[in-house]
């Protein structure tokens, strides 16, 4: 075996050895460490903590902890299940609609497969909506439209359109070329092509993801009740004003058992899908 | 040194991987243990480190019993037994450096090892081990840029820097082309006589194992069925162990390839 | 797909038998009469006067609220950057407390499969299951107003998140890397910074900027229920219709949001 020279090994050896940096550029790694250092130090001081408050606190926190040891479905449950039918309508009707818009607008936001100009626009509508959060959205709506459940339906599917969309597009534009053009080669019509070519290729994710969403719109839906536009939020947001923990922690409670039965439900769908 | 008695084996699926092995392996002997996929080659070295949990038998390293050692003295021992992997094992996000000094882990403290500040001689041993199989210039690159050839190098200095007195070698070549395979072998058979070492050394490839060690033990289905030197392995002898085949075109290929692998 | 078998023998090609298109119409069927069901509830909640009446309320709101009132801008410098250390520190605190819960649920590092796993899959379900703004409400219940409890609000939500990508990647580990650095004598706490830690090194990076840039988004809205940042300029413009104000903050937000997608996108190109 030709190693390098002995000289070479003479020369480092009794040298200390450090592990070669991240970054290698000597200023550039300190300038960014002492950065990081001098943002920390402004940021934590900035924050003012009212110690003598967290410390009383602690006491209410104590109890919340313990409420969800003994939850209370009972002294609300007309409250509790209104805003939870609410909350369960308004995540299922967004959805279906989300999902059905999303489609069209998922092809058109595909470059592959869609003119420039349709390709534009639709890319605009996923930037505006994802860009917007459900709950801003949520705000302008109830000022428009009214309190009730419209406005967070109308939300929900907004904010399903702009994630279903770009993800859709995506999955389109990284599907098998050679599949869709296969079909493309044998005359079909533009409709034909996409319910052959590329539809079954981007079904099984579409479903999954669909599913995510639904996940995702129902904890969404727990919240749009704080601006009033329906759900179980503003049942939870009484609760809490109220002091009434017991009745917080049920809600919660349901909240996390519907959310763990949905991803179970869609564990199971993206296995049978796939 | 290393003495295993009766070393047994079954999976909690119920596989009887080792059926009462009982081996001894004499200072500075390498051994090679040759054996269909499936046989135990893997299990048997395992469960000498304890990477495997025997369930049952003993296996003696000079006098320490091993199956029975605490955590704390089975890394103790771990340390004298340097290992090799079938596909390297390197850390591939570490440098090659990082590598090799892991083989020191067992001597350094949590918080030197985490900061990298392994002593002195630890660092200019790791250097004299790349410089001995060549890769010297190699020391700060990241692991998974070396090449197979360099990075079975690299796990080579990571198992010899914990100064074993046994080497447990799973499968060096299996992927490894021919002629890498046989400066493999050569590296390792060479550093076992140069520091006295022991070594087990499974190899599925019987040419290889011939053409290097001193002694061939065959396993099949669990049990040692051959244990000889390399002359003795017959055609007849392969068959017990690998079932019927023509050997005879194996065994002679041996002759003419050594012929041609000496560089 | 199956072919059919036709009483004079010929055979016909079909995508599914007669009892899977049966069952495939009344999923359907469901489908939409669910569909309906919840549609007429929606209805029956809405004022429809008001939908009529929308356009028009979306006119006048739309005329008062331009052009921006640029001149509040000077007030929101602060808010700002309340929203900015509530994301950051919130990430921070939310991977330091992720790390011990994901190595505690993957499969592969925790310490008892029937004990300790179930309680780390717990707190990793249910901080993720419940938004950052329901878990503000409740911590400035217990805890008061303030950026503070935005911070302790942002890394409860993101405890879960960050530890559930993390114990996928963990439980996605080659072993064969780890069980090389056991073999050389390696503690338990060695092989975890030797044979784990360099292999999820780049995951949990990837995995702390794209929730720094989630987090960006969920801090600007805190403020709506008391927990600090823009979003309290937003409720209090809100407040007193102050629909010019509520323009520039809207902007202001929609710029933050964007430049924090464009600095994690960065971010995470440089290190993978």
């Amino acid at each position: 075996m030709t190693g390098p020279s002995v000289s070479e090994l003479d020369t480092i050896i009794g040298n200390s050895w450090k592990k070669p940096a991240f970054i290698k550029r000597t200023w550039l790694r300190w300038g960014l460490l002492i950065g990081a250092l001098i943002y920390l130090v402004l940021a934590i001081n900035s924050v003012e903590v009212n110690w003598h408050r967290v410390w009383e606190g602690l006491d209410r926190g104590a109890r919340f902890v313990a409420a969800f040891a003994r939850p209370d479905f009972v002294t609300r449950w007309t409250d509790i299940s209104a805003g939870m039918l609410e909350s369960i309508i308004m995540t299922i009707a967004s959805s279906v609609v989300g999902i059905a818009i999303s489609i069209p607008i998922g092809l058109g936001a595909a470059r592959n497969i869609s003119p420039l100009p349709v390709y534009l626009v639709c890319r605009g509508i996923v930037a505006i909506s994802r860009a917007l959060q459900e709950i801003i959205v949520a705000i302008l709506l109830v000022a428009i439209f009214g309190f009730g459940p419209l406005a967070g339906f109308l939300t929900l599917s907004f904010a399903t359109i702009g994630f279903l969309s770009k993800l859709l597009a995506e999955d389109i534009e990284a599907m098998d070329k050679v599949q869709a053009e296969a079909i493309r080669a044998s005359g079909a019509r533009w409709w034909q092509w996409i319910n052959y070519g590329v539809q079954p290729q981007v079904m099984p994710r579409l479903i999954g993801l669909s599913m995510y969403r639904l996940d995702i719109n129902f904890r969404e839906s727990a919240i749009l009740g704080l601006v009033g536009a329906g759900g179980i939020g503003a049942t939870l947001n009484t609760a809490f004003d109220r002091y009434e923990y017991d009745t917080a922690a049920a809600i919660l409670i349901i909240i996390i058992v519907i959310v763990m039965g949905l991803e179970y439900l869609s564990g199971i769908i993206r296995a049978r899908v796939q | 040194m290393l003495r295993l008695e009766g070393l047994d084996k079954t999976y909690a699926t119920g596989d009887r991987a080792l059926k009462a092995v009982d081996l001894e392996v004499s200072k500075g002997q390498v051994l090679a243990l040759i054996g269909p996929s499936g046989a135990g080659k893997s299990t048997l070295i395992r469960c000498v480190n304890r990477l495997v949990e025997p369930t049952g038998g003993k296996a003696y390293l000079d006098d320490v019993e091993l199956t029975t050692l605490s955590s704390a003295a089975l890394r103790r021992e771990r340390r004298r037994m340097g290992m090799i992997f079938q596909e390297y094992a390197l850390v591939e996000r570490l440098t090659v450096m990082e590598n090799v000094l892991s083989g020191r882990l067992g001597y350094v403290g949590f918080w030197r090892s985490f900061l990298r500040r392994f002593p002195q001689s630890d660092v200019d041993e790791a250097y004299r081990l790349l410089d001995r199989v060549g890769l010297l210039h190699m020391a700060d690159k990241r692991a998974d840029e070396l090449s197979g050839g360099q990075r079975q190098r690299v796990g080579i200095c990571r198992a010899l820097i914990q100064n074993p007195a046994l080497l447990l070698v799973d499968e060096p070549t299996a992927s490894l082309d021919p002629k890498t395979s046989r400066e493999i072998m050569r590296l390792i058979v060479e550093m076992c006589r140069e520091r006295g070492l022991a070594a087990i050394i499974n190899i599925h490839d019987v040419a290889l194992a011939q053409m290097f060690v001193e002694r061939v033990v065959g396993l099949e289905l669990g049990a040692l069925v051959f244990d000889g030197t390399p002359d003795e392995l017959t055609p007849d002898v392969l068959t017990r162990i690998y079932g019927e085949e023509d050997w005879e075109a194996t065994i002679e290929k041996v002759d003419e390839d050594d012929n041609e692998a000496s560089q | 797909m199956v072919s059919i078998k036709r009483s004079d023998g010929s055979q016909v090609w079909r995508k599914r038998t007669t009892g899977q298109s049966m069952v495939r119409w009344f999923g359907w069927l469901v489908g939409v009469a669910v569909f309906v069901w919840a549609w007429n509830f929606i209805s029956e909640a809405t004022t429809w006067f008001f939908v009529w009446d929308a356009p028009r309320i979306a006119g006048d709101i739309f005329s008062r609220a331009t052009p921006p009132r640029w001149s509040y801008m000077e007030k929101l410098w602060e808010p700002i950057w309340d929203t900015l250390n509530i994301a950051t520190l919130g990430t921070i605190f939310a991977l330091f407390m992720a790390i011990p819960v994901a190595f505690m649920a993957a499969r592969n590092t925790t310490p008892s499969r029937w004990i300790v796993r179930p309680i780390a899959l717990l707190i990793i379900v249910s901080t993720r299951s419940i938004n950052s703004l329901i878990w503000a409400l409740l911590l400035i219940a217990i805890i008061g107003p303030g950026v503070f409890a935005g911070i302790v609000a942002i890394s409860i939500r993101s405890i879960g998140f960050c530890a559930k990508l993390l114990y996928e990647a963990i439980e996605e580990i080659n072993e064969v890397q780890v069980e090389a650095i056991t073999a050389t004598g390696a503690s338990k706490l060695q092989t975890m910074a030797y044979g784990i830690v360099p292999q999820i090194m780049p995951a949990f990076a990837g995995i702390a900027v794209f929730r720094w840039d989630i987090n960006i988004r969920e801090s600007t809205v805190l403020g709506l229920v008391g927990a600090g940042g823009i979003g309290l300029q937003l409720s209090s413009s809100l407040n007193v219709l102050a629909w010019p104000q509520v323009t520039l903050i809207l902007l202001v937000i929609l710029l933050a949001v964007v430049i924090g997608e464009w600095v994690s996108a960065k971010v995470r190109g440089a290190i993978i």
